[in-house]
């Protein structure tokens, strides 16, 4: 145990899997709790999540979009900025890539790319802006990330009702060259909505890894986040570094909105409210400790979480709002890391 | 029930664990086995939209009527009769296909925004029913097509818009009444059509003005119109807005503070408590969306269920009326409606729905 702790590293590997592990028990204290049954409960959640091909495709296909959100959430955060705006990104991008998709007629990997880029340079445009007010004016990012979301759920719903509206709340479908869905995909895993998008999450999360790690841009960016003065006195430019990071993690969140829709949806619903994916990446990236590895992992566990919502109602009778319970223990309790990390020091000390 | 469950499970657990030395999983399996042998039992579902069950409108009143249908047949809520929750959008596919795996025999789908999920849904399951409710199936350019295992749940508001236009005209001091719609669409032209049918109905020389607001959740621009309307000498205005409409609310309470007598027409269903506490609602056109739920649900159970094809209600099957709140409507509009009512299911009155229906309607008046 006492090796264990000397090694940092392994903590922070720990402190996430215990805390998923004390929020499943608590869940399943609340269950018995609630009268309901805990066994079969659990038994219909974790056959929701991986216990058939069709489940499996739908937990990976509802991780895509939190991966990339978790990256966006990540990103910004090692580089010291809160992006509270990632929903608002998310759905910028989602737009743009709709749009594309829909407007244009190309040969399909090149049709797929353009989308997904231009989702990434919607995304990365709608996090300049935050990143440029806090460079120039010093106005803190999340006020202004918290009223872009807003400025983003209405200007998307905005614009889809005047150029892209095809009836019943929806925008017009995208071309068949432009989708990521895949029949292979959703063959071998008995009819889910799996897409490639994993792939370019995957993707994501490895470039992610290496700005921050190998290379000189990210090294500038890690450093003006842990020391501003100490970077400049370096001869930083810290403004750039600022503008240059809220714009990744924006076109990482302009990316998780194409994940919906080039893949899930192939259309975008005028919406009255936000998708939760943008905010549910906060929760993600700090699971994954702002890990690009680790986002992937707590990306799986807590897009299975929602995919199993539905399955443990009708399985067990257990209203799916206690998954939301769930997530929010184990968010709570990697918060409370801290704690952890003083019981088990003091164990490790009795145990001598 | 949820202790036999538990006493069950128990027992199997301890059966498998004595026997077989302990395997988790095997009692799940068989349970679900038993269930899916008894086929005879008739199993209906219902997945909602986002708005969840309790949102006091179209998911609320489905679930009422299947509770309806549930309770009368002594079939088993949670087991035979149930419903899912949608808390996304992802959710709406996977939802309807858990009632398919689970066999459930019919799935309803609470409303348009689940237009595509049902037909996804319905192709990957052609071996159970669905119902989508207030909308047809429509191919990518907005045709609508039909499936074979997907009954269309419609209604006829141009009947009980008619019927609300009955007590505008009999009510109206100022000889002008006013309809708002939300946007302009073939489906909001029913309830404008069947409206203006029922004022003229009843006295040829009312005056109507109608006008489209563009959108269905612009309360300010229902305000706006509002306001146009009633200074022109409109007192009672039918709205068929959406949220637009609460703005007509607002605007006929502020005016009836100041001692003006107006009116709202509340549509979809009954918008009395919207209008209080100045109490501005005149009555209200109400669509009974548990009505159908349960009539479907009565007809798959016989073995008739209507798919691939659209299943009209109206008056008829008392799924179109006028609202239950009728204390601001005088009893001779009350007889009057009754009087049209019959007309109408006799086949006497054609309501109209489009605007040429209605100027040939008005023709032969």
């Amino acid at each position: 145990m006492q090796n264990l702790l000397k090694n940092e590293r392994l903590f922070n590997i720990l402190v996430p899997v215990i805390s998923a592990i004390l929020g499943m028990l608590a869940g399943a204290i609340i269950m018995v709790l609630g009268n309901y049954d805990p066994v079969a409960g659990f038994e219909a959640l974790f056959s929701g999540m991986f216990g058939t091909p069709k489940a499996i495709g739908e937990t990976i296909r509802a991780a895509s979009p939190l991966i990339l959100s978790g990256l966006a959430v990540g990103f910004a955060f090692k580089t010291g900025l809160f992006n509270i705006g990632v929903e608002g990104q998310l759905l910028v991008g989602w737009l743009a890539s709709v749009w594309v998709g829909y407007a244009f007629e190309l040969p399909a990997v090149l049709h797929v790319t353009l989308s997904i880029l231009a989702a990434a340079v919607a995304g990365g445009l709608w996090g300049m802006i935050p990143g440029y007010l806090k460079a120039k004016f010093k106005v803190h990012e999340v006020i202004v990330t918290i009223m872009l979301n807003y400025v983003a759920l209405y200007v998307t719903a905005d614009l889809i009702k005047r150029y892209l509206y095809a009836g019943n709340e929806k925008s017009y479908r995208i071309h068949e060259s432009a989708s990521l869905s895949s029949p292979f995909l959703s063959q071998i895993t008995e009819g889910s909505r799996l897409h490639w998008g994993i792939m370019i999450a995957l993707i994501a999360a490895v470039i992610m890894w290496f700005i921050l790690e190998k290379t000189a841009t990210g090294y500038e960016l890690k450093s003006v986040g842990y020391n501003q003065h100490a970077s400049m006195y370096a001869g930083m430019n810290v403004s750039k570094n600022v503008i240059l990071s809220m714009t990744i993690s924006g076109a990482f969140a302009g990316m998780a909105g194409a994940m919906e829709g080039l893949g899930t949806f192939q259309n975008m619903t005028v919406l009255s409210s936000f998708t939760g994916t943008g905010f549910d990446g906060i929760a993600v990236a700090l699971l994954g400790a702002n890990n690009a590895f680790g986002i992937i992992l707590s990306s799986l566990l807590f897009g299975g979480l929602n995919t199993a919502a539905p399955q443990m109602n009708f399985d067990a009778n257990v209203p799916s709002e206690l998954i939301k319970i769930i997530i929010a223990l184990i968010i709570f309790f990697v918060a409370s890391g801290y704690i952890i990390r003083v019981i088990a020091a003091r164990f490790s000390k009795e145990g001598k | 029930m949820k202790k036999r469950k538990f006493g069950l499970a128990l027992s199997l657990v301890l059966a498998a664990g004595t026997i077989l030395g302990a395997c988790g999983s095997d009692e799940g399996d068989s349970k679900k086995g038993d269930e899916k042998k008894k086929t005879e039992n008739f199993k209906v579902g219902l997945v909602t939209d986002t708005g969840g069950v309790d949102d006091k409108s179209f998911n609320q009143s489905s679930w009422e009527g299947l509770k309806k249908f549930g309770k009368e047949f002594g079939l088993e809520e949670g087991k035979s009769y149930r419903y899912l929750q949608s808390e996304k959008e992802a959710d709406y596919i996977p939802n309807l296909g858990k009632f398919a795996d689970g066999g459930f025999n019919l799935t309803f789908a609470a409303g348009f925004l689940l237009e595509d999920a049902v037909q996804t849904a319905a192709e990957q399951n052609s071996g159970t029913n669905f119902a989508l409710i207030d909308s047809l199936l429509m191919d990518e350019d907005f045709k609508p097509v039909f499936l074979d295992n997907v009954a269309a749940v419609t209604f006829e508001e141009h009947q009980g818009s008619f019927l609300v236009g009955v007590v505008a005209a009999k009510q109206s001091k100022t000889g002008k009444v006013g309809f708002i719609g939300g946007v302009d669409s073939p489906l909001i032209k029913k309830f404008e059509n069947g409206f203006k049918a029922g004022v003229k109905s009843v006295n040829p020389d009312m005056e109507i003005i109608a006008q489209y607001a563009g959108d269905f959740n612009k309360p300010e621009k229902g305000s706006s119109i509002a306001s146009t309307m009633y200074t022109q000498g409109a007192d009672i205005i039918y709205h068929a807005a959406g949220g637009t409409g609460n703005g007509v609310f607002t605007e006929a309470k502020n005016r009836k503070k100041n001692g003006e007598d107006v009116w709202v027409i509340g549509v979809d269903r009954d918008q009395h408590e919207e209008g209080m506490p100045e109490n501005v609602t005149l009555t209200s056109m109400v669509k009974r969306v548990d009505v159908a739920v349960y009539e479907i649900s009565k007809m798959a159970m016989d073995g008739k269920f209507p798919g691939g094809k659209e299943s009209l209600f109206g008056i008829k099957e008392n799924a179109i009326g006028i609202a239950e709140s009728q204390e601001n409507v005088s009893k001779e509009s009350l007889k009057l409606v009754d009087e049209y009512k019959e007309k109408i299911l006799k086949g006497e009155i054609k309501v109209p729905k489009t605007d040429k229906e209605f100027a040939e309607f008005e023709k032969s008046l």
